[in-house]
């Protein structure tokens, strides 16, 4: 290694560092502060101090969280009508842009940020929400942090970071059919562990990464956190670019032309050296189901649920329990359990690509179970009507709704009954996330559909052959 | 926000892997205002059944007096709802020691001066071991960077940046003001080298 070789993450990071502190924290510069209605906590502490947002244009706001994906005009419930008013309210006391439940542009702020433009390579982007990590599909460094930061990050456009290490995965060779980007995800979290990339900075690389579309890359960034990284990356290539360019709020003509050759050198250096090198094999990737209430409790669909008699005792404590919440018994098949209903959407799989993917399908088919689809945006919802797509949802017996977090957190009041089994294309299989006692299964639109058709935990691949 | 150097209280165990935030605080609770106080949502769900009614099997029900909770691995992972170290520190938790800690849920704690304190697997074992489902005085010193049960001496793993902050009860928006000429240096030059990281406030609205 030369002694300035760098990864694409230290030359993102370097790009951003006003000065280090003794102690070893870097101070860095905030390009796009991104807010939500969670946000009320950072703006309640700023109004505390009386102290201004210092850069209103480049903060900007969405209504995601408790966006009702039903009738929107009128908000039955006080709280969530409460919560969005008052984001609406603290943007516009501060000058900030925010696209509001009336604008055609809102959407979950990690699809609407890419849809805009407003995430592009090289950028630092911090949302006070932990799947910020999506945005570095683009090469951009972009993590979550929390609303003590959120203040920070309004009231000086900065953030004190401590460096993580850096770790790369890459994938080689191929995935099979019918296999994404959240199998992908859901196959390396489930052997590293859910902490498996605490305290680094992944960057994604290798023929899968490259072959992937933005919305694959999206997907898989978006994961990392789910085992435990402080951010995913991309190197930009003209995948990246294409998808950005012609975007709102994408640099335009000499601009455009002079960021693309400034984007085209973030890429680590041939010798730069990671803290940690991982490598996966595509080809041996199949799709994948979660069975637990932890994103690492993830299985191929023809496996078997694991045992705890022969796992050691904490881990087979551990086992138990996520079996007994979510009603299964050890050593059985995860394939043929029926579900009672499916959800599709989520920051993670509400993009236009995994609802053409669930639209191939379901299209010609029934489900079995009760289920809705939430398009990620409103612009996603508008696209996906125009090819039609609605139809296929909504002729297969799916409920197609407006866009938001929806049934990812439930906190519009989009909830999982206690007890019911979900299939989800979202990405906490935690206990209760989508609703008090609900059982989550993480899995891939494609796949959440296939489990619409059969009302059972079933591999897509047979029934997605000859679609696509 | 005061620093401190010593916690002493009564600890608790919670041996479970993966306690996220989504279970430290339900997503349904934060919509409330902090200055209602989010401490009986602490771990609600685990700690009341669907009729409200509080659980014989966990500990912190019997113990509500609680400062220093041990758990098992990934502490606080997922949702960086800082609504989740609000509720523990009104709930009177002054410490949780861990194998390990969601990022940025430590990073959380730290920033309402509760402490993460990570310690080896076979001591967190121990300490489970000996806590039981009961409870037993502690004590947690941040300069030493060690915990004392008993007649045990424990050591813990803490970023020495967080130390410092907790110790001096440090807040980063009056440390980051004296760098205010710095910051606005930064930003010009970083106008000038990369246009395209701007925005005006009329940038990508339809004309
Ligand atoms: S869709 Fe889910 S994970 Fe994504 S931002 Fe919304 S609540 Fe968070």
């Amino acid at each position: 290694m030369t002694a300035n070789s760098r990864t694409l993450f230290d030359k993102v990071w370097d790009a951003h560092e006003v000065l280090q502190r003794e102690d070893g924290a870097s101070l860095l510069w905030v390009d796009r502060h991104l807010v939500h209605e969670g946000s009320h906590h950072a703006f309640a502490k700023l109004a505390e101090r009386r102290l201004p947002v210092a850069e209103p244009a480049l903060t900007i706001g969405v209504v995601d969280h408790y966006a009702p994906t039903r009738e929107r005009d009128r908000i039955a419930d006080p709280d969530i009508a409460r919560m969005i008013r008052t984001l609406e309210e603290n943007t516009a006391r501060h000058g900030i842009r925010c696209f509001g439940m009336r604008d055609p542009r809102q959407g979950i702020v990690h699809v609407m940020g890419p849809e805009q433009g407003l995430t592009l390579p090289g950028l630092l982007i911090n949302c006070g929400d932990s799947h910020t990590s999506t945005h570095g599909a683009f090469g951009a460094l972009a993590f979550g942090i929390g609303a003590t930061e959120v203040a920070h990050v309004l009231a000086t456009q900065t953030i004190w970071q401590k460096r993580p290490k850096t770790m790369r995965i890459t994938v080689t060779g191929q995935l099979g059919p019918a296999v994404s980007a959240k199998d992908l995800a859901l196959f390396w979290i489930a052997r590293l562990g859910a902490d498996g990339a605490r305290g680094h900075a992944i960057e994604y690389a290798g023929p899968v990464v490259e072959n992937m579309s933005m919305e694959g890359r999206m997907t898989l960034c978006n994961l990392s956190i789910e085992g435990g990284a402080r951010c995913g990356m991309v190197a930009p290539d003209d995948v990246t670019f294409t998808y950005i360019e012609g975007r709102p709020f994408a640099p335009k003509a000499k601009d455009w032309n002079r960021a693309v050759a400034d984007w085209r050198a973030l890429a680590s250096d041939a010798d730069a050296i990671f803290d940690s090198e991982i490598t996966l094999d595509g080809a041996e990737i199949a799709p994948t189901v979660t069975w637990g209430t932890s994103p690492e409790e993830a299985l191929p669909i023809t496996a078997n649920l694991p045992d705890p008699a022969e796992l050691d005792r904490a881990r087979a404590d551990q086992v138990r329990a996520a079996m007994e919440y979510m009603g299964l018994v050890p050593g059985q098949r995860i394939q043929g359990t029926p579900v009672d209903q499916v959800f599709i959407g989520s920051c993670t799989n509400g993009r236009i690509e995994d609802l053409r993917l669930a639209a191939a399908v379901l299209s010609g088919r029934k489900a079995k179970v009760p289920g809705l689809v939430s398009p990620g945006s409103a612009l996603v919802k508008a696209q996906a009507e125009r090819e039609g797509l609605d139809r296929i949802f909504t002729d297969a017996g799916l409920e197609w709704v407006a866009s938001g977090c929806s049934m990812c957190v439930g906190m519009n009041g989009d909830l999982v009954g206690a007890g019911k089994r979900c299939a989800s294309s979202t990405n906490r299989n935690f206990k209760g996330r989508q609703g008090r006692g609900a059982r989550t299964h993480l899995m891939s639109p494609a796949m959440v559909a296939a489990a619409a058709v059969t009302g059972t935990l079933t591999d897509v691949r047979p029934l997605l052959d000859g679609r696509v | 926000m005061a620093g401190f150097s010593i916690i002493e209280g009564p600890a608790v165990a919670l041996p479970q892997d993966n306690i996220d935030t989504d279970q430290l605080i339900p997503a349904r609770f934060m919509s409330v205002p902090r200055k209602d106080g989010y401490g009986p949502y602490l771990l609600h769900d685990l700690r009341f059944d669907s009729a409200g009614a509080p659980r014989a099997l966990m500990p912190l029900n019997h113990h509500v007096d609680a400062e220093i909770l041990v758990t098992r691995r990934n502490f606080g992972s997922g949702s960086s709802r800082e609504a989740a170290v609000y509720a523990l520190v009104d709930f009177g938790i002054k410490a949780v020691i861990a194998l390990s800690f969601g990022d940025i849920f430590a990073s959380n704690a730290v920033n309402n001066g509760l402490l993460p304190a990570r310690v080896s697997e076979d001591r967190i074992e121990d300490l489970i071991g000996r806590l039981g489902d009961g409870k037993a005085p502690m004590t947690v010193d941040l300069q030493a960077c060690e915990i004392r049960i008993g007649n045990e001496v424990i050591p813990f793993d803490l970023d020495p940046i967080w130390r410092l902050k907790l110790l001096n009860g440090w807040d980063d928006i009056d440390m980051t003001a004296s760098h205010g000429p710095a910051i606005a240096m930064f930003r010009a030059a970083r106008a000038e080298q990369a246009p395209y990281a701007m925005l005006d406030a009329m940038a990508g609205e339809a004309k």
